[in-house]
């Protein structure tokens, strides 16, 4: 999809997103109320931790950032957590996919595709892509600088060794 | 992993306190006290302590954990889930405005960043005779800030402010906007900067080191992990609370309830939760104010990035602020706004900064140069900041509505315009209003009046904060305009109180720990000589 004809999905979406979410939870009635990581959401993280932080990692340091994101995702109440995984949910289908960010399969997404999806939905008229833009950024931004290995390349010391062991 | 600090809550258990983690239950309880205090916060242990030394049989229940300086290890991945409401991201119910509220035993005091102000002379004149409460003027009120100053080590802080707030004085003097020091309550603290993940050298005196030990070395028993869910209710009088235990990560219940009979009840779960609790407990509320008028001090943020480093995470992280913006006009005229700064670690700041990608990854290069500013926004004085509201969700949990206003928005346009001035005056080479519409950082105060000028006020767009929640179980003179007496007592429940920040009728244009601390310090007082008569 256009970017322009995704922006035009506005209200559309929104009410795709409440639809699709309901929906997904129907496939997935096991889903705990627990977020839990599966292959699809890692998949979409390794696309969205480069393009939303503006750092591209060895694979295992995305690996770890990965995992972190998903600690942080497992730290926030049961009910924002199960928020989480039917926007995960929407975002590796690939219908709704398609429709609500507008790229293709995640690990064929271009930066510009996944930048042009980002600022969409930073700007969008839909509250809640614009709520939803908002947890990714700190979800996967808090994820990444969370970890002692990132805090040299931005001048953070870090805490006092001997208090903090 | 241990630390050369000695913790003060590991020696008090094992000398024998009496401390109940609710998750490790087996069956359903049964407890029995003359008081049950409901939360650990400012409000919950200055009650908790003033009641046990008066001889009362005390239960404190707090749902959070009891956490102490052997697990401050001032790492954000850990202090936000264990220590923060929602780990730090507990939102209004528009995902607008982020709210940082503690959750352990302490409640947010274990998480503040140590700013102690009596509540400003024009907030009590305003509700001595706007919302009938005669008797707290500034005398009347001098005695109890005294009394916690002095309980709580509060005083003026004599190392030099570091360069995160300097920066705020040296911009602000500059343009002639007066600036002053904040007290701190703080005893050998080390300025380590980390306040807010809990603070690993016990110099904080915070709840947890000083009220709570005192009242556990009274005899007084703390139940955590446990959460109020509701108080049964008949002829006027609260007869138990109904709590349940929850998982030791806090996540969900673990099935065991925990039954609580006493003479009298004290809730102080915060401007969120005390009302939520009322609320889910049907409490009595004829005039429909129960849960309104919750005030936040919505906040607004600027980042200014400077040549020299600034390392806005090393030393205390508020000692400078400013009530310019408070009286250059009436309460109730255009918002007001308190100027300080904010401490900035690499979640909490990374998360803040609003840009994605290469733009996002080259303001983290500068760091250690941004400072960040805050603008408080005092709301509760104008009919059109008249706060939010708690209602409870399906599952009974509560969520905080809170719309932001045109009035807010005038304001916040203001604040963010002085704050661009005062970083550029300070030398700042680039200042960015958080705010997603603003892709580079402005490069002069002039490029930044035009922009801010233009920029849309909206919610999502300009990035919103609060740290102070506060009303919702108003405290009034008349009965039409608030559910608690001056004393402190709910209306039309004959042994239930209200103390905490929840009782403020208006918000306080002050960081509110220390108008919690002497206000409930006064009520307890008051409900301690009531008990111990009728005993």
């Amino acid at each position: 999809m256009q970017r322009r004809t995704f922006l035009k999905a506005g209200l559309l979406g929104g009410l795709a997103l409440v639809a699709g979410g309901a929906v997904y939870r129907q496939l997935r009635p096991a889903v705990a109320q627990r977020f839990a990581l599966d292959a699809d959401g890692r998949t979409m993280l390794a696309a969205l931790i480069p393009a939303i932080t503006g750092i591209n990692p060895d694979a295992p340091a995305l690996q770890a950032a990965i995992d972190r994101v998903g600690g942080a995702i497992n730290g926030l109440p049961l009910r924002v957590q199960k928020e989480i995984s039917d926007l995960f949910g929407l975002l590796s289908m690939a219908p709704t996919r398609r429709l609500l960010a507008g790229v293709p399969a995640w690990p064929e997404a271009t930066p510009a595709e996944l930048a042009a999806f980002l600022q969409s939905w930073r700007t969008h008229r839909t509250e809640m892509l614009q709520t939803a833009y908002h947890g990714l950024h700190d979800l996967v931004i808090g994820g990444w600088y969370a970890e002692p290995s990132t805090w040299a390349a931005i001048g953070y010391p870090g805490p006092m060794k001997e208090l903090s062991a | 992993m241990s630390s050369p600090i000695p913790d003060p809550i590991q020696a008090g258990i094992a000398a024998g306190w009496q401390v109940i983690d609710a998750s490790t239950l087996q069956q359903d309880r049964n407890f029995d006290a003359d008081v049950v205090v409901v939360g650990t916060g400012a409000g919950g242990g200055v009650t908790a302590e003033i009641l046990a030394q008066a001889g009362l049989k005390v239960l404190m229940v707090e749902e959070g954990a009891l956490k102490s300086s052997k697990d401050f290890k001032m790492r954000e991945a850990d202090a936000y889930p264990s220590l923060y409401q929602e780990s730090a991201a507990r939102k209004t119910v528009d995902k607008a405005i982020n709210i940082l509220q503690g959750r352990t035993v302490g409640g947010t005091t274990v998480v503040n960043w140590t700013s102690s102000f009596r509540t400003p002379a024009d907030t009590l004149g305003w509700w001595q005779s706007k919302y009938g409460l005669r008797d707290y003027g500034v005398e009347d009120m001098a005695p109890w800030f005294q009394k916690m100053e002095e309980r709580l080590h509060i005083s003026d802080w004599p190392t030099p402010p570091n360069a995160n707030n300097d920066l705020l004085r040296t911009g602000a003097d500059k343009l002639g906007i007066k600036t002053a020091l904040i007290r701190r309550n703080v005893n050998g603290c080390w300025n380590l900067g980390y306040c807010g993940m809990g603070c690993p050298t016990n110099a904080k005196q915070s709840m947890l080191v000083t009220t709570i030990p005192g009242a556990l070395e009274k005899g007084a028993m703390l139940l955590t992990r446990a959460r109020a869910e509701r108080f049964t209710l008949a002829g006027g009088q609260a007869t138990s609370l109904e709590c349940v235990a929850l998982t030791a990560d806090g996540m969900e219940p673990t099935g065991r309830r925990l039954t609580l009979k006493a003479r009298h009840f004290v809730v102080a779960g915060g401007a969120i939760n005390s009302p939520a609790l009322l609320l889910r407990s049907g409490a009595p509320d004829p005039h429909q104010l129960l849960g309104q008028r919750t005030f936040l001090h919505p906040v607004v943020v600027s980042m200014g990035l400077y040549p020299q480093p600034v390392e806005a995470f090393n030393g205390a992280p508020q000692t400078v602020y400013s009530d310019h913006f408070l009286h250059t006009q009436a309460p109730d005229g255009p918002m007001g706004y308190k100027l300080e700064v904010a401490p900035l670690h690499p979640v909490l700041g990374a998360t803040t900064l609003s840009a994605f990608g290469a733009s996002h990854a080259n303001l983290m290069k500068r760091f250690a140069h941004v400072q960040g500013m805050l603008a408080l926004l005092r709301d509760g004085f104008h009919p059109e900041a008249a706060g939010g509201r708690v209602t409870l969700r399906s599952d009974g949990s509560p969520q905080l509505d809170y719309p932001l206003t045109p009035y807010f928005w005038e304001g916040a346009r203001r604040a963010l315009l002085t704050m661009a001035e005062i970083q550029f005056a300070a030398g700042a080479d680039g200042v960015s209003p958080v705010h997603e519409l603003v892709t580079q950082p402005y490069k002069n105060w002039e490029e930044a009046r035009q922009a801010i000028a233009a920029l849309p006020m909206q919610k999502l767009l300009t990035r919103v904060v609060s740290a102070h929640v506060m009303g919702g179980c108003a405290m009034t003179g008349d009965a039409a305009s608030g559910v608690v007496a001056p004393d402190g007592l709910y209306r039309g429940i004959g042994n239930l109180s209200v103390h905490d920040g929840s009782l403020f009728p208006t918000s306080l244009g002050a960081n509110p720990q220390l108008s919690i601390y002497g206000v409930t310090a006064r009520l307890a007082t008051g409900l301690a000589e009531r008990l111990s008569r009728k005993a």
